[in-house]
């Protein structure tokens, strides 16, 4: 039971999962380098983000350069947490499985 | 797909997205071997150059007190032409392989990487700069080579890590040269020359030849 409960639904994408993995190993990224990373579109990434930000993975920080919006993610503790328990679920099952 | 299957590729996934996302991963090897041609080339203008004199001698102090401190301007400008063919060549082939690679050439990765690399070898600049400035040019080669060495075991965090054993090797070279100062030019060659070329040769070979 543990096993899939450490499983976290909301990381069962490979987009979202993508997106953790970029923002638990830098203090922030910006919407156009997640963009380039994961080479999708906008609206793809921006329903991603919305769903991880409403589950309490990350947040959000609206600013500007220049007059450019430059809006940045990062990970919070919740997400880092829940991220970190992800992993060692699917290093457990590959045990498990073997 | 086995679920055993499944679970690795999606840590596969997440550890790739992770080097991705923080270290700078489109260095080119050939962008080394063309740094060491740079250097080679530069490094046999300086010879000539100091050849010229007719001295005996490879002592940059008696040879101004001789022949005077044109040498000195000659070999600034060798110096600075060198490094201008070296950074742009270096430059141009890895902004190709980003373009392949789809990462972007000035991404936060690119940035960590470049001031990592840019403060030891902007403090050891000022060091050697002020070195000569004083007539002390026994250990500007050596220098160079330390002062490198250091700003590539540094950045070797941020890029692809393989460069640490060239920046070791860079090390190592400006460490035996303290001891052997009058053959300066000589270990710099070796370094900035036959060490990039070696390095980006290897790194090329096992990155890039395949795709």
């Amino acid at each position: 039971m543990s096993l899939i409960e450490g499983l976290n639904k909301i990381f069962d994408n490979r987009i979202r999962l993508g997106i953790m993995s970029a923002l638990v190993v830098n203090e922030e990224v910006n919407f156009n380098e997640l963009k380039e990373l994961l080479d999708i579109t906008d609206g793809n990434l921006a329903s991603h983000l919305k769903s991880l930000e409403e589950s309490g993975s990350i947040k959000v920080q609206k600013g500007f350069i220049g007059r450019k919006t430059n809006t940045t993610y990062s990970v919070t503790k919740a997400g880092e947490k829940a991220f970190k328990a992800h992993i060692a679920a699917l290093e457990q099952m590959i045990r498990s499985t073997k | 797909m086995s679920e055993h299957q499944q679970s690795l590729e999606e840590l596969q996934h997440i550890k790739k997205m992770m080097e991705r996302s923080s270290r700078f991963i489109s260095l080119s090897g050939l962008s080394g071997m063309a740094a060491g041609v740079s250097a080679l080339v530069g490094a046999w203008f300086a010879w000539k150059r100091l050849h010229s004199t007719e001295s005996e001698t490879y002592n940059l102090v008696r040879i101004i007190e001789t022949n005077g401190t044109r040498i000195l301007d000659d070999l600034f400008w060798i110096a600075t032409y060198t490094f201008i063919a070296a950074f742009i060549s270096a430059f141009f082939f890895t902004y190709l392989r980003s373009r392949k690679d789809k990462v972007p050439m000035f991404g936060t990765a690119t940035m960590r990487l470049f001031w990592n690399v840019a403060i030891p070898i902007a403090v050891g600049g000022i060091f050697l700069i002020r070195m000569m400035q004083n007539n002390e040019f026994e250990l500007v080669a050596p220098g160079c080579l330390i002062f490198y060495g250091l700003a590539l075991v540094n950045g070797s965090k941020y890029t692809l890590g393989e460069i640490r054993f060239l920046g070791y090797g860079m090390l190592a070279l400006g460490i035996m040269n303290l001891y052997y100062v009058s053959y300066g030019l000589y270990f710099w060659a070796m370094g900035f020359g036959v060490l990039h070329i070696v390095y980006g040769a290897a790194m090329w070979m096992k990155y890039e030849r395949n795709n």
